[in-house]
C-alpha cells in the first residue's frame, strides 16, 4: 500500500483538478525531471546524450504530435514524417534567409508553417474517415517527400540534397555541446508537453475526443466539426514541425528529406499503437521502447558472442516489432501507457488480491 | 399529480413537416406545437417516425418540406450545431456517449458551448482557462449530486451498465441548460425502479428549471403519467394530438394501437393499465 491516495482527500474541485492530483505521482514526477534535467547531462556521455536521449526526446515529441491527432482526435494519419520534414526544411530556410533570427522564434514558425500544412492536407477530414483518410495523408507524405526532393529552392539548391544546418546559438550561447543540445531538446519538449496535457484536460481536448468517440453526438452538443478537426491537424502538425526542425537541427545536423520518409511515419505511428493510443505518457514510452529496442538486442547479441550479423539482427527486430504490433493491438489496445495504470491500480490494493 | 409552472408561449412550432429515404415515407406532412414549459410526448408503434421527428427538430436530418419554427426563427432545416446554439440539446434512443471519456469529461462536454477560451489559453492553462474550468466543473457536480452519479463520476462511460449510461446522457443533456430538451425513449430498457427515478428526474428538470421537453416513451403509464400533451404518429402520419385523456380516448389512436376489429372501451383498459 505505498501507492495510494488514502487520506489525501480533495477539499476542493480545483485541488482535484490540479495537472497532478495525487501525491506520490507529483513526487513521481519530480524525480523524473531532477534525473533528466540534472542526473542524465551529468552522467551520460556525448553518445548516450546524442544518439540516444536526443532521438528519444524528439521522436516522443512527433509521436506526441500524433497521438493529439490520432489518439485524441481519432483521425488516422500516415503523414506524420511528411509535416516533420516540413518544419525542418523551414527551420532551415529561415535560418539562412532570414540569419538574425533567433533559435526558438525559427522552432516555433517552423512548426507554425508545419501547422499551415497539416490544416491543409486535414481539409479531406472533414468527408473521409478511417482507411480513406489514412491514405490520403499518405498522398501528403509522398508529395511533401516529392517536394523537397525535386524543387530545389527549398534545399538552397544544394545539389547532393543533404545540407548541413547552420550553426545555432541561443542566447549568445554556442550549442556545440551535444549537453547543451540535449538540454534544449529536453527543455522544449517538457515544455510542449505540459501544453499538450493541458488542452486535453479542458474543452478543446473533450471536443477533440468527443468527435473521436461519436461524431454525430459532438455535433448535436454544438461541436463544429470543420474546426475541431482542422484544429486537431493544425497543432498535431505543429508539434511534428518543432520535431523535424529538432531532428535536423539539434540531432543529425544536417536536412535530408531522406530522414523524413515513409517508414519514419510507420516508425512515430508504431510509438503510439505501442505507447498507448490517446496518452501523452504513452507517447514518451512508446518512442523510449522503440529506441531502446535495439540497443537491447544488441547487448543481447553480445551476451551470445556477437553470434549473429547484422542483418540478422535487423531482421529479429522487425520480426519482434511486428509481433508486438500485433500483440497491442489485440490484447492491450491502449498500449504500455495502459499496463502501467493497471500496474498502478494493482499496487494501490496491494497487499490485498481483492 | 400537482405541477406548478405555467405552461407559456408556442416555443417550438412544425408546420407540413415531411421527410423521406428514398422509397420509405419517415414523416408525411406533420404539423404540431410546443409550448414553453410543457412536457409533449410523442407516441406511436415502431417505425412510426418517432426518431425521426426528434431528428428534424434538432437538425439531424432535414426534412424535404416543411417548416420548423424554434424560439421566433424560421428555418427549413439547421445544422445540429445551430441547434444546440439556439438551447436544443437531445439524448438518442442508443446511447449516444463518448465512451473513451469519464462521466466528468461527458457532463463537461456538454457545456462546451458555454466555454470562452481559446485553445492557446488552455494550453498555458493559466487564469482564465483555471477559473472557467473550475466553473464549469461546479456547475456538473450539482448535476451529478441532482442524477445521483457521484460514484461513477470519474468512471469511463463505456464500462457502465445501461440504465447508468442513460443518466449519464440525461446529465449530457441537461448540463447544456438547454431551452428545449429532446429525448429518445429515456426509460427505455429499464426496471421500475430505475424508471420511477428517471421520472423524477424528468419532472424536477422540468419543474425546477422550466426546461421545455419532448420526449418518446412506449411505456403508456409513465406518457400518461408525466406528459402535459400527446402527439400520436403512425406510419409518419400524426393521428392524434391533444391531452393524454382526450388522447386516451381517441378512437383512432385505439386502433392505431389495436386493430379496428377491437372493441375500443374494453381494450382501452387494458391498454391503458395501471394508471
Ligand atoms: N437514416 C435513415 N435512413 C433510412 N431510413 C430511415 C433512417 N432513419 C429512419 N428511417 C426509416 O424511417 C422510418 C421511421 O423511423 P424512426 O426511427 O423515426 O421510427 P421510430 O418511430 O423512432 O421507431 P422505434 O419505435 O422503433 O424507435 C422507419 O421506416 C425507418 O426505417
Ligand atoms: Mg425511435
Amino acid at each position: 500500500m505505498i501507492y495510494r491516495e488514502a487520506g489525501q482527500f480533495k477539499a476542493t474541485y480545483s485541488a482535484d483538478q490540479a495537472l497532478f492530483p495525487i501525491r506520490q505521482d507529483q513526487v513521481g514526477v519530480a524525480i523524473l525531471l531532477v534525473i533528466a534535467y540534472i542526473v542524465v547531462p551529468f552522467v551520460g556521455n556525448d553518445y548516450w546524450l546524442g544518439s540516444i536521449f536526443i532521438p528519444f526526446l524528439v521522436l516522443s515529441l512527433a509521436a506526441l504530435g500524433l497521438n493529439i491527432l490520432t489518439g485524441y482526435a481519432g483521425q488516422l494519419s500516415l503523414g506524420t514524417a511528411g509535416f516533420m520534414a516540413v518544419g525542418a526544411f523551414a527551420a532551415y530556410n529561415f535560418a539562412i534567409r532570414v540569419p538574425a533570427i533567433p533559435l526558438l522564434l525559427n522552432f516555433a514558425l517552423s512548426g507554425l508553417c508545419a501547422a499551415c500544412v497539416g490544416i491543409l492536407f486535414g481539409v479531406p477530414s472533414l468527408r473521409i474517415k478511417g482507411f480513406y483518410l489514412a491514405v490520403a495523408t499518405l498522398a501528403s507524405q509522398f508529395f511533401i517527400e516529392w517536394l523537397f526532393t525535386r524543387v530545389g529552392w527549398f534545399t538552397n539548391y544544394s545539389t547532393s540534397g543533404v545540407i548541413s544546418a547552420p550553426p545555432l546559438s541561443i542566447f549568445g550561447h554556442s550549442l556545440s555541446s551535444v549537453w547543451s543540445r540535449y538540454v534544449l531538446t529536453l527543455a522544449i519538449v517538457t515544455v510542449m508537453a505540459l501544453g499538450a496535457k493541458n488542452m486535453v484536460r479542458s474543452s478543446v481536448g473533450r471536443a477533440w475526443m468527443a468527435v473521436r468517440d461519436m461524431d454525430v453526438a459532438a455535433e448535436v452538443i454544438g461541436i463544429r466539426m470543420l474546426r475541431t478537426k482542422l484544429l486537431a491537424f493544425g497543432v498535431s502538425s505543429f508539434y511534428c514541425g518543432v520535431a523535424g526542425a529538432l531532428w535536423a537541427f539539434l540531432y543529425l545536423g544536417t536536412v535530408e528529406p531522406q530522414a523524413f520518409d515513409l517508414a519514419r511515419s510507420f516508425q512515430i505511428l508504431f510509438m503510439i499503437i505501442i505507447g498507448g493510443v490517446g496518452s501523452i505518457l504513452g507517447s514518451f514510452l512508446g518512442a523510449a521502447f522503440i529506441v531502446l529496442l535495439p540497443i537491447f538486442i544488441n547487448i543481447g547479441s553480445g551476451m551470445f558472442g556477437h553470434a549473429f550479423r547484422a542483418d540478422t539482427i535487423t531482421q529479429i527486430e522487425l520480426i519482434l516489432f511486428g509481433g508486438l504490433i500485433i500483440f497491442f493491438l489485440i490484447v492491450e489496445p491502449h498500449g504500455l501507457a495502459r499496463l502501467w495504470r493497471i500496474g498502478k491500480e494493482k499496487l494501490r490494493l496491494w497487499p490485498f488480491p481483492y | 399529480m400537482v405541477k406548478t409552472r405555467v405552461i407559456g408561449e408556442v416555443i417550438l412550432k412544425l408546420e407540413n413537416v415531411s421527410l423521406s429515404f428514398g422509397g420509405v415515407q419517415a414523416l408525411s406532412d406533420v404539423s404540431l406545437q410546443v409550448r414553453e414549459r410543457q412536457i409533449l410526448a410523442i407516441i406511436g408503434p415502431n417505425g412510426a417516425g418517432k426518431s425521426s421527428m426528434l431528428n428534424v427538430i434538432n437538425g439531424v436530418y432535414h426534412p424535404q418540406q416543411g417548416k420548423i419554427t424554434f424560439k421566433g426563427r424560421t428555418r427549413t432545416s439547421m445544422r445540429p450545431h445551430d441547434a444546440a446554439a439556439m438551447g436544443i440539446a437531445r439524448t438518442f434512443q442508443n446511447i449516444a456517449l463518448f465512451k473513451g471519456m469519464t462521466v466528468l469529461d461527458n457532463i463537461l462536454a456538454g457545456r462546451n458551448l458555454m466555454m470562452r477560451t481559446s485553445f492557446l489559453e488552455q494550453a498555458l492553462y493559466l487564469g482564465r482557462t483555471k477559473r472557467e474550468e473550475l466553473a464549469h466543473r461546479e456547475k456538473v457536480e450539482e448535476i451529478i449530486d441532482f442524477l445521483h452519479i457521484q460514484a461513477v463520476r470519474k468512471t469511463p462511460v463505456g464500462r457502465l451498465p445501461y440504465g447508468l449510461q442513460k443518466r449519464v446522457e440525461l446529465a449530457r443533456a441537461f448540463a447544456a441548460e438547454p431551452e428545449l430538451l429532446l429525448l429518445d425513449e429515456p426509460m427505455a430498457g429499464m426496471n421500475l425502479e430505475e424508471k420511477e427515478d428517471m421520472c423524477r428526474f424528468i419532472l424536477d428538470v422540468n419543474e425546477q428549471f422550466g426546461t421545455t421537453i419532448v420526449l418518446i416513451e412506449h411505456d403508456m403509464s409513465v406518457v400518461m403519467d408525466i406528459s402535459d400533451h400527446v402527439v400520436v404518429l403512425d406510419f409518419g402520419r400524426k393521428i392524434g394530438d391533444g391531452t393524454p385523456d382526450e388522447v386516451r380516448r381517441d378512437p383512432r389512436v385505439i386502433d392505431a394501437y389495436l386493430g379496428p376489429t377491437q372493441a375500443a372501451p374494453y381494450h382501452e383498459k387494458e391498454l391503458f393499465h395501471g394508471m
